[in-house]
């Protein structure tokens, strides 16, 4: 426990509390009711803060830095328009269960409620985005709920939490106490699983004849991918990804075959449809993954292993909950399966997997290779191939989102970066800085859109501050790609407001902010292009890609139809 | 289906209202909602009446029970239990109808509060049903005001919630 004889003030506890939590970075952005802090900041060096352009930037940064570590990310923004500013990022963060602690500054404790100049009720406005808030009213309470921020934020389903701190908390004083541990008798999440319930499960997994696993974010946040790897090889069963799950299991793998839902592979989300048994291992039911819930699994046993409760049936009713952190429970699980006497059926996995290949066959993914106008999937090929597979990508919202899940195969968790739950446009850019600065050796793609980037292009000024050298690679279809596939398909081709006039010139445009810009605009000159942006390892590089406007995401599984009822590209389309 | 869940929850400013967020944010239904201090002034106890499949009133339990400020959560609907309500209702009363309410009242178990020359307040307690049954026996322009609790409810026996 670190404790000081002498009495200090708010905003150097709040500092020692960071120092003392272990945190390296600090993204965040001044104002008046913060002051003191910054004042306190400016005084140390053990916390290194950065300064980011947007508070939206801050809490995508602090993200990014947590989904690429597994550590919390933390955030320091002043009251009012600071504090909304970072609601975006915070709902981010919520929806796809990240670690950050968000300390917004708010106006001083007698002018609370007043209306005061900068004062926004930061707790309620946050309240339905954030695992949980604390207002500090007394600054003895400052270092316990900076202590209870961390521990909340990082334990059982993890998630972002707010600490509302006035602005005369920070320039009271107190002896600084920092509590190694913190016990709270409202807050205890679960860990290890109901054996029972495992071993039932166990039963029902190795009876199977069709199976499948299907597996989410909660095994990347939950550090299970060696436990998953092992339970997958063991078994010998078909496995696939959520969005938010790529990674987990090594996208390079034979028994991997690709992410399931709204564009996930042929494969993927026909297995789904005609699996015996489905387990579903930190994986949340999410609208964009089960398509039509009355055609989802209609043949299927489901067991569900999640660390939240209110995550299991809750979309889907689930015959085996295991409520449990996913480590514990397939580390309990694959030990049953070692001790039981019974074997997968060999023979049904073998007529199985010839099903499966028989669907692999039809090559879901495919594209004309041979166009001249560059096709966003050969960009991403071509990274995945130039970054031998082992960059860090972070990407925005839109088609080329959706086109990096599909072409980077993931060999290892936290490395593909991006926002599934949300879906916030923005993202990427500052998600790349907090990831860039947690690994400055290794390579960080950001994949973007024309219209995702300059959402938070701003942010091009704290990689130019910091020497951030991130690969920047825009798959401009001069459209908000998304939005016209939709509008293809639901509209009737009328492409309402969503073509991207007046564009800026991308390649000025990071010049002008002291990077390198370059546009490539035929598929030949791609691969040059990667290559030489990756050999200009200290700089950030913004890769123009000026690509098919009419490319479409395919297969897709439009809202509302099941698994099985697929669109695939049109030349492909299945009778 | 209705379903009586009693809450105890750390008393802290704020803890109702996430309560009462996650219901307007999940699209539950909350008929009423009671709450105050127990013998432990950390710790407030509600009682909060929904309705729903059971499938609807588990997810209920569960994102209540995962509510950080949540100590416990308890359907009182699973076990024999009692449920009170406390009515405060002003009535104008006149001329012959002030016996014929004033016996009622007695019907009811009720008690009159307060009396002026043309009006009578009363105090009953009882479950919501008999609340309403008393509502239902008076003409409804004579009633001028109602004000309702909302249920406290409570598990019979010795066993007891406890943080
Ligand atoms: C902040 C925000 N606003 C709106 C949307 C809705 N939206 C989803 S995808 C998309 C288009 C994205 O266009 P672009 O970044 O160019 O990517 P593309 O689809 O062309 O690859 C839009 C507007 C969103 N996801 N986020």
């Amino acid at each position: 426990m670190s404790k000081t004889k002498e009495k200090i003030r708010g905003a150097e506890i709040f500092v020692r509390a960071l120092k003392d939590e272990g945190v390296e970075y600090v993204f965040g952005y001044p104002g008046g009711a913060v002051l003191h802090i910054y004042d306190a900041l400016f005084k140390q060096d053990d916390v290194t803060h950065i300064l980011v352009r947007h508070e939206q930037g801050a809490t995508h940064a602090a993200d990014g830095y947590a989904r690429s570590t597994g550590k919390p990310g933390v955030v320091l923004v002043t009251s009012g328009p600071g504090a909304t500013n970072a609601v975006t990022g915070i709902a981010t963060a919520h929806l796809d269960s990240i670690p950050l602690v968000v300390f917004t500054g708010q106006v001083a404790t007698a002018l609370i409620g007043n209306d005061a100049f900068q004062e926004v009720d930061a707790i309620g406005i946050t309240r339905p985005c954030v695992k949980h808030n604390f207002l500090v009213k007394d600054v003895r309470d400052l270092a316990i709920t900076i202590k209870k921020a961390f521990y909340i934020a990082t334990t059982g389903r993890p998630g972002p939490v707010v600490v509302d701190i006035p602005k005369d908390v920070t320039a009271d004083s107190c002896i600084y106490e920092y509590p190694k541990t913190v016990e709270m008798r409202s807050y205890r999440p679960v860990v290890k699983g109901h054996s029972g319930q495992i071993k039932k499960a166990v039963n029902v997994i190795l009876g199977a004849k069709r199976p499948m696993l299907y597996t989410g974010g909660g095994v990347i946040l939950g550090e299970a991918s060696e436990e998953l790897i092992e339970l997958t090889r063991m078994l010998g069963y078909p496995i696939t990804n959520t969005l938010m799950g790529l990674g987990a299991y090594p996208g390079t793998d034979r028994q991997f075959i690709g992410m399931l839902g709204m564009h996930g592979t042929y494969e993927a989300n026909m297995a789904m449809h005609q699996c015996d048994v489905l387990v579903a291992i930190g994986a949340r039911f999410d609208d964009r993954v089960t398509g039509d819930l009355e055609k989802f699994c209609p043949y299927a046993t489901i067991i569900h292993i999640d660390v939240d409760p209110s995550s299991i049936s809750k979309n889907v009713p689930v015959d085996i909950p295991i409520v449990g952190d996913v480590k514990h429970v397939l580390k309990d699980m694959n030990r049953y399966i070692k001790e039981s006497d019974e074997k997968p059926d060999a023979g049904a996995l073998a007529d199985w997997w010839r099903q499966i290949q028989e669907w692999q066959g039809i090559n879901c993914l495919r594209y004309d290779r041979k166009s001249t106008i560059i096709k966003p999937q050969y960009v991403i090929e071509k990274i995945y191939e130039l970054t031998k597979g082992k960059a860090y990508i972070t990407s925005d919202v839109g088609q080329h989102q959706m086109w990096a899940a599909q072409f980077y195969k993931f060999d290892q968790p936290r490395h593909w970066i991006n926002s599934g739950g949300l879906g916030t446009m923005g993202f990427g850019l500052p998600a790349a800085m907090g990831v860039k600065l947690a690994h400055p050796d290794e390579t960080v793609f950001c994949v973007s859109g024309e219209a995702s980037l300059v959402m938070c292009i701003q942010e091009l000024s704290t990689c130019k501050q910091y020497g951030l050298p991130i690969k920047i690679a825009i798959l401009n279809n001069r459209y908000m790609g998304m939005v016209r596939q939709w509008q293809e398909f639901f509209y009737d081709r009328r492409y309402s407001h969503s073509y991207m006039e007046a564009l800026p010139d991308f390649v000025k445009l990071a010049e002008s902010f002291g990077h390198t810009g370059i546009r490539v605009e035929k598929t030949a000159d791609v691969e040059g292009a990667i290559k030489q942006a990756l050999a200009m390892d200290d700089k950030l590089v913004l890769l123009d890609f000026i690509t098919d406007q009419t490319e479409n995401v395919y297969p897709m599984v439009a809202a509302g139809k099941g698994h099985h009822e697929m669109h695939l590209s049109p030349e492909r389309e299945l009778a | 289906m209705r379903h009586i869940l009693s809450l105890l929850m750390e008393n802290e400013s704020g803890a109702l209202s996430r309560v009462s967020g996650l219901f307007s944010a999940r699209g539950f239904n909350i008929e009423s909602l009671t709450v105050a201090p127990t013998e432990d002034p950390t710790v407030s106890r509600m009682t909060l009446v929904t309705s729903g499949s059971d499938e609807i009133v588990e997810q209920i339990t569960k994102h209540l029970n995962k509510l950080v400020d949540v100590i416990k959560v308890v359907d009182l609907h699973e076990s024999v239990h009692i449920e009170r309500e406390l009515m405060l209702i002003k009535i104008s009363a006149e001329g012959d109808s002030r016996e014929e309410i004033k016996r009622l009242v007695d019907i009811f178990r009720g008690r009159i509060i307060d009396v002026t020359d043309s009006s009578y307040i009363v105090e009953m307690t009882g479950d919501g049903d008999k609340l309403d049954a008393f509502i239902r026996t008076l003409d409804v322009k004579k009633i001028l005001e109602v004000v309702r609790t909302g249920v406290s409810g409570i598990a019979r026996g010795e066993k007891a919630i406890k943080a």
